[in-house]
Parts: C-alpha cells; structure tokens; sequence
C-alpha cells in the first residue's frame, strides 16, 4: 500500500483523536493545546498532499493563534459550568443529518435517469474541456507539425502558459505556479481576501477600542 | 506588561531578528519558492509578538510603535488596491502591465512580487494589531488581579476553572 496513504490515515486518526479531547476536556489549557496539535497535523497533511503554500501558512497562523488563545483568552476566569450534553440524543441528530446529506448528494451526482448531473467528487470544474481556453495566445498559430496541442481545460492552460509570460502569452510568469494563479490570474479572489482580514481587523479595534468606550454609554463601562 | 525572565528575554534576543529575517524572505521570494504574502506577513507578526510576550508592550513601542502598525496596515491594503487599479494602463483591473522578466528570479512577474510585498505588509501589521488591542483589552479588564498574568499563573487559572 502507498506509504503515504497510511501516513494520512495515522494522521487522521491522530487529529480526530486531538479534536475529541480537545471537546471533551474541562480544562481549557489543555483543550487549547490539542487545538494546537489538530491544527500541526492538518500543516503535516497538506504538506503530505502537496501543498507547501499552504502547510507554511497553516504552521504560522495555528502558532499566532494558539499564542493569542494561551495569552489572552485563558487567562480570564472561566465562570461557566459543565452542564450535560446529552450525547446519544447530539450524536444520532448528527447521524442522521450526515446520511442526509449523502443521500442528497448521490443523488444529485448520479448522472443516470433523474439525476442534475452535478460533477463527480474529485473532478473540477478546473479540468472541464472546453470549447477554447482562456489564457491560449491572441493570435492562435496554427499547429505545427509535432507541436502539442492547446490544452482544452483551464487547468492545462494554466500549467502550460503559466511559466511563459510574454507579451503575446496571458501567463504570469511566476515560478510559484499557486501565488501566479492567486495574485495575477485570480487577483479579485485576492482582493476579496485581504477585504475580509482589513474588515475583521477594523472590527476588532471597533468592538476593543479604548477611546470613545467610556464617554458613552455608562453601562458597558462599569461591565 | 513587564516581560519574562532574562532567559527569555537573551533568546529572544538572538531569535527575532532571524525570524523577522524569514518573513522578509517569504514575502519577497513569494512567486518563486512556496509562500507568499499572507504567511510571511504571518511570521512577521509573529517575530513582534514575540517581543512583545518577552520584553514587554512599553518595549515593543521602541521597536514598532502602534500607530505605525494601524497605518502600516491600511498603507497595505491601499496598496494593494493601487497595484490592481494600476492595471488599467495596460487595458483592465488586476492585468499584469510590468514586464515578466526571467522567470525563477527574484524580479519577475510583473505586478505578482509587489502585491505580494503589499499583502505582507498588510498582514504582518495588522495581526499585530489585533494581538495588541486583545491584549491591551485584556489588561484594562483585570487591572484589579495584579495586571497581565504569567504563563505559569495562565495555567493554575485554567486548573481552576
């Protein structure tokens, strides 16, 4: 069997263990800690699966994130009290909410008779063949003898104009083919993204600021 | 905040220069090796936390102050916008108008290295930030338990719970 297959299987294995105790424990150090441990085991599996953009970025975010939950969110005295969960009753809601959506799913994967013909789990959209791809040269030569044909997916014609970047050609001429793609051919993702972080930052000031907090509204200052 | 002990504070020392030295690497080597804007700025940020948790805040505005953070980090996604709106000189939002270069080098890709530099900027500050305002908020919320607390107290609190 492929080593690593076994590999992810252990690691999965090993951060559903993580998330169960991290849920189950009372104490909040240690659940911030098992946190901490899924959130390593989801870089190693990507980094398994290829993925090095985002293993890196995964290690990074889950230190800053375990530093500012240990630093800042442990520390304040937790008055709650554990109260029963009811697991039998959690656990078949959650049973039968995931037969559901199998279900619902099959379903409308099925091409067959009645089925919508959605794309099968694992093919994309990206690998579609169609009519003509997008990034091809402007002026289309015609083929010459021996040459490969355009590749008629918009997967392809990433992988085969990326590195280009001429003029002619719509490749970015990144080497990192994931950063041509996230910031040349799909910047308004980007820009989407870094919206979200500028948001939830300014958010945070809004909701934590200091000034402006106790001139009004007595109430939430004596809090 | 007054820091933790001399142990911390020498490897601290000897430590956050490189780590800062590694997210600078990120950022800028970004559309060449795996990286990119949004992790090197997270290691950014991470450096200055971390001078933050062993110096202290009062040192940390000799090394960064916070108002250079905030406006670091709006300077950042304006930036970034500018680099899309730049696009029109060559026909459209977000076309790349700089020439490509070579590829596999550090000046290549036209516009890819420069948003990478703003997205970087943009997020290294602005994590910062956020650590920054949830800790300051934490320290007027229990300035009668004998300011910020320790790791090690950090712990017997959680015990407690």
């Amino acid at each position: 069997m492929d080593p690593v297959f076994i590999l992810m299987v252990a690691l999965f294995v090993f951060m559903i263990i993580g998330s169960l105790i991290a849920v189950e424990t009372r104490d909040l150090l240690s659940s911030v800690i098992c946190l901490g441990a899924v959130g390593f085991g989801t870089s190693v599996a990507f980094l398994l699966l290829g993925a090095p953009d985002l293993a890196i970025t995964q290690v990074v975010v889950e230190i800053l994130v375990l530093v500012v939950l240990v630093r800042v969110v442990i520390t304040r005295r937790d008055e709650t009290a554990a109260t029963g969960r009811g697991t039998l009753a959690t656990g078949s809601v959650l049973l039968v909410m995931g037969v559901l959506v199998a279900v619902v799913f099959w379903m409308l994967a099925s091409s067959g008779a009645g089925g919508l013909q959605v794309r099968p789990f694992g093919d994309p959209l990206m690998n579609h063949e169609g009519p003509a791809s997008a990034m091809a040269p402007a002026d289309q030569p015609q083929l010459a003898a021996g040459q490969a044909a355009e590749p008629q997916s918009i997967g392809g014609a990433y992988l085969k104009h990326g590195l280009l970047g001429t003029a002619v050609s719509h490749g970015t001429g990144a080497a990192n083919y994931v950063m041509g793609i996230v910031l040349d051919s799909r910047g308004y993702d980007t820009l989407g993204e870094a919206t979200v972080i500028f948001t939830a930052i300014i958010g945070t000031y809004a909701v934590l600021r200091r000034i402006g907090r106790q001139s009004h509204a007595g109430h939430v200052a004596d809090r | 905040m007054q820091g933790m002990s001399l142990i911390v504070k020498n490897t601290t020392r000897l430590v956050a220069g490189f780590i800062a030295l590694f997210g600078i690497y990120i950022v800028l080597y970004g559309h060449v090796s795996p990286g990119g804007g949004f992790a090197g700025g997270c290691i950014l940020a991470g450096a200055l936390v971390l001078i933050v948790l062993a110096f202290g805040e009062e040192y940390s505005r000799r090394v960064l102050p916070h108002g250079i953070a905030k406006t670091s980090d709006c300077l950042g996604a304006l930036a970034f916008l500018l680099v899309a709106i730049a696009g029109y000189m060559a026909g459209g939002f977000f076309v790349n108008f700089l020439d490509r270069g070579e590829a596999c080098t550090l000046f290549s890709a036209g516009t890819v290295p420069i948003s990478n530099l703003a997205i970087g900027v943009k997020v290294g500050a602005g994590l910062f930030s956020v650590f920054l305002a949830l800790a300051m908020f934490r320290r007027s919320g229990e300035r009668g338990a004998g300011g910020l607390l320790s790791p090690r107290s950090a712990a017997h609190n959680g015990d407690e719970s």
